[in-house]
């Protein structure tokens, strides 16, 4: 087997993991760097984020607004120490990038605009028109060109960490394009491998969000933080799920039920303003969670259109005009042109929710580090958390900067201090069994399953079960089936023996993966006996701080069900208290 | 939902057993509004698990689904199939080597992206702290649309020039180099021009256009190449006749 011995590698290739490679490239040229992504790096999810990536910076906002409105917006389940670290960095990491080449949109005297999101009490998203989170990444991949150092195995799937007296040592990883396996013997290694919206069938996410890197680390020993808290976007197309990013109604649109009624208003975040002058946090700019919530009782209460693609409500942006339309939301008019036929200066827009993004992941500190010497995450797949229980848009894309940076300086802290060499004899075994593993899934016959197959079971389970609103019935019926895709998964046989990009065997990998992350979202919901943010139980509808102010971690099990234990939440300055989308109103 | 049976011709190649690349058909039950990619991941799911093609985002952004649709370089997840007749052909983009079906090897490409130095080489340094540049909005629109290019490398498959001379750093390189050029920001012109202005690069191109045509972002690649061929043009003067205007 190909060994390659470096320093430090970089597990994804996105925003978190080219930030992390160019923070580790740039504190020192001598750093042995491996950079590993399943995919070529601007293919990485982030390439879809539209909306913008949230940071202080003009002078009417500050730190403390963004304090509060993240820490109020994740129903104060995030870590509090955490927030502050993180808001204090953010306009820092966007100015990096701005530095670095970002198109930023730009005010008329040429300063970086911003754009009000949900959740906001004043704007403060930075957007490049409402491609956001595509410029990040080309920016980020386009820089990291510069650096001799960021060696790049572009399409090579990780398959396992290795993990030897304790400490993460690096990991296996197949190239594709030739079926051979790789053992990276790292001093550290930072996973950045993005969510798993995947696990859901109708969902924002690319096909590559299966959760692998959660898995990674979920197998080797550490917890799965807050899995039950899954983000629902209001406003995806039906059909495919495509996103258009809440820009849309940071520039002023609206959502109207069948009857043409902005039914908002009905749900505790009224009153309604007039048409295009939108009120900062209350109505379209309520928080996500709350607006997935009001669309589940509309259809509920007959309010909804029902669509060749099922029930929806409608997006209206046609009061923007065409110029507003063509400057802020030019992918936006594009997309629903093609995939809906209705072109947004015209006409109505059919929207529904959609399954958008994780705020559970691997258990992180502040430091990005797990509980495991040697192993950082950072990103997506990371949960330190700054999220809680619902996400604020636009905080993920500052997240990846700020935590892919803190990443990669505590793991050149780690490995300059102490952190010990890499154990070569053992390390080569586990690789080696790593192997085998890959193997035996390879050789197997007379398969019962196919990969297809489980997977649609899974994701109808999860819609079923671990929806918007969640019972304990539903949740149950939905572990049981988890635990049983499961132990059937082991019946699954690859039809393509090839060597040569076997997306059949990658397929098979990432609904492991994919499996076991399932697991911890529904084993999680179920025993989170309340309602908080974007988890809501209809037997249990208020939230209870007394019993679950914590954090859930979630620990794996070969066959079991995973075993859950809770965590306190870092609480500084805001003490839980009602989150308000009325404009104060009450 | 209406339903429209769609016999999909998939070109088939594996390296480990095949002499040859082969059409393999394929009788797809599709829904009005699928694309392309739709109905390959049709087969992919229930027909034949064993097709190898990348894709991702299913949204026409991330670059992966490039392929030729009856016999044009197009993005599968945003070809839409009532654009196209009952009987489809898919292979790969045309000008690559093929890895294994509709799997291409990019590594040249990304060889040439890597080459034209594509990130800002600052015109004075600046540090973080020292804040923002400022950037007008007519600046940004200078090099915005250069920006846009989602590396899909449907526009490579469409040059004659780069079938013809592989060497050739090709439309989306050249594209974004001229995007650097333009960044208020950036002052690396000097050193972009060494790998640009050279036969593998400007002079390279005939100037058919086609790059700009199949293009699903409207970067036009070839109005990139032809505004750099008449700068470098006139840095050629300069710098022949007219020695004393060099700064
Ligand atoms: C449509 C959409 C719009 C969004 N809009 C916004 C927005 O406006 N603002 C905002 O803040 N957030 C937004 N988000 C959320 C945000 O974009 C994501 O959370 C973020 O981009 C994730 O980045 P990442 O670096 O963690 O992961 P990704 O960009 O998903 O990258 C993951 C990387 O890991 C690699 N990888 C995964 N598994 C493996 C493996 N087994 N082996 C090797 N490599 C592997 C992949 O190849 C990839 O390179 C949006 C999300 C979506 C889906
Ligand atoms: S210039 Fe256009 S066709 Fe060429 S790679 Fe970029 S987006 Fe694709
Ligand atoms: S799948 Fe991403 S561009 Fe087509």
């Amino acid at each position: 087997m190909e060994k390659i011995q470096i320093d430090i590698a970089i597990v994804g290739a996105g925003g978190a993991g080219l930030r992390a490679a160019i923070a580790l490239a740039e504190s020192d040229p001598n750093l042995r760097i491996a950079l590993l992504s399943k995919v070529y790096p601007m293919r990485s999810h982030t390439c879809a984020a539209e909306g913008g990536a949230a940071g202080v910076i003009k002078g009417d906002d500050s730190l403390d607004l963004h304090f509060s409105d993240t820490v109020g917006g994740g129903d104060w389940l995030c870590d509090q120490d955490a927030v502050e670290y993180f808001i204090n960095e953010a306009p820092k990491e966007l100015t990096q990038l701005e530095h670095w080449g970002c198109p930023w949109s730009r005010e008329p005297d040429g300063s970086v605009a911003v754009r009000p999101f949900g959740g906001m009490k004043i704007k403060r998203t930075w957007f490049a028109a409402d491609k956001s989170g595509f410029h990040i990444l080309h920016t980020l991949f386009q820089t990291s060109l510069q650096y001799p150092s960021i060696r790049r195995f572009d399409e090579f799937y990780t398959t396992d960490l290795l993990v030897e007296d304790g400490r993460c040592q690096g990991c296996t990883a197949i190239e594709m394009s030739t079926g051979l396996m790789y053992q990276f013997q790292a001093k550290s290694v930072i996973v950045c491998t993005g969510g798993a919206g995947r696990i859901f069938s109708f969902t924002t996410n690319g096909a590559i969000k299966t959760g692998d890197g959660m898995a990674l680390a979920f197998r080797a020993g550490v917890a799965l933080k807050d899995m039950e808290f899954v983000q629902y976007h209001p406003t995806g197309l039906p059909g495919t799920g495509i996103l258009l990013t809440e820009g849309c109604r940071g520039e002023g649109g609206i959502l109207v039920n069948k009857h043409g009624y902005r039914y908002l208003q009905d749900y505790g975040m009224g009153p309604e303003p007039p048409l295009g002058e939108p009120v900062l946090k209350t109505m379209e700019l309520g928080p996500r969670d709350r607006l997935c919530q009001a669309f589940w009782h509309e259809q509920r209460k007959g309010n909804t259109v029902s669509t060749q693609w099922g029930d929806c409500v409608h997006l209206d942006l046609r009061h923007l005009g065409e110029k507003k339309i063509n400057e802020r939301l030019p992918f936006v008019r594009d997309l629903s042109i093609s995939y809906v036929g209705k072109d947004p200066v015209h006409d109505l827009i059919p929207i529904r929710p959609v399954v958008h993004y994780m705020m559970g992941g691997i258990h992180t500190d502040i430091n990005a580090a797990t509980t495991m010497p040697g192993l950082y995450a950072a990103g997506e797949c990371a949960c330190v958390s700054i999220n809680g229980a619902n996400r604020l848009g636009s905080n993920s894309l500052t997240e990846l900067l700020v935590f892919g940076k803190r990443a990669a300086l505590n793991a050149i802290e780690y490995i300059s201090s102490g952190g010990k060499d890499v154990d070569d004899a053992a390390v080569t075994k586990l690789a080696n069994e790593a192997q085998g593993r890959i193997t035996t899934l390879f050789q197997k016959s007379n398969g019962t399953e196919t990969i297809s197959g489980l997977r649609k079971e899974m994701t109808d389970t999860m819609e079923q079960g671990a929806g918007i609103y969640r019972t304990e019935e539903s949740l149950k019926e939905t572990c049981n089936k988890l635990n049983e895709l499961r132990s059937r998964f082991s019946a699954v046989e690859l039809n393509d023996k090839s060597n040569v990009f076997n997306t059949d065997l990658f397929s098979a990998l990432e609904l492991g993966a994919m499996l076991d992350v399932a697991e911890t979202v529904a084993v999680g919901a179920l025993e989170r006996k309340e309602s908080r943010g974007s988890h809501q139980r209809l037997d249990h509808t208020q939230r209870d701080d007394n019993n679950y102010l914590k954090h859930t971690v979630a620990y794996h099990d070969k066959t079991d069900p995973p075993r859950i234990d809770y965590l306190d939440v870092v609480i500084t300055k805001s003490k839980p208290g009602v989150r308000d989308y009325s404009g104060d109103k009450k | 939902m209406s339903e429209r049976q769609v016999e999909v011709e998939i070109l088939r190649y594996d390296p480990e057993t095949d002499q040859a690349p082969k059409l393999q058909s394929y009788s797809v039950p599709c829904q009005e509004e699928w694309v392309v990619l739709d109905a390959i991941t049709y087969i992919k799911d229930h027909i034949d698990t064993t097709v190898s093609f990348r894709w991702s985002c299913h949204m026409a952004v991330c670059g992966s689904c490039g392929m030729m649709v009856n016999g044009e370089p197009a993005l599968s997840c945003k070809s839409f199939l009532r654009d196209y007749p009952d009987k489809i052909r898919i292979e790969p983009l045309a000008h690559f080597p093929i890895v294994r079906d509709l799997v291409v090897q990019l590594d040249d490409f990304m060889e040439k992206l890597n080459r034209v130095k594509p990130y800002i080489i600052p015109k004075e340094k600046k540090s973080v702290s020292d804040g923002q540049h400022k950037q007008s909005p007519a600046q940004l629109k200078a090099f915005k649309q250069y920006t846009l290019c989602i590396n899909c490398t449907l526009c490579y498959a469409a040059c004659p020039q780069y079938g013809l001379v592989p060497d050739f750093i090709g439309p989306a390189a050249m594209a974004l180099a001229h995007r650097y050029n333009l960044d208020s920001r950036d002052g690396g012109r000097e050193q972009r021009q060494e790998v640009v202005a050279t036969d593998e690069g400007v002079w390279e191109c005939s100037f058919v256009g086609a790059c700009s045509e199949v293009c699903p972002k409207q970067v036009d690649p070839a109005g990139a190449i032809q505004q750099m061929k008449i700068a470098s043009t006139v840095d050629w003067y300069k710098e022949h006749l007219m020695p004393w205007s060099k700064p």
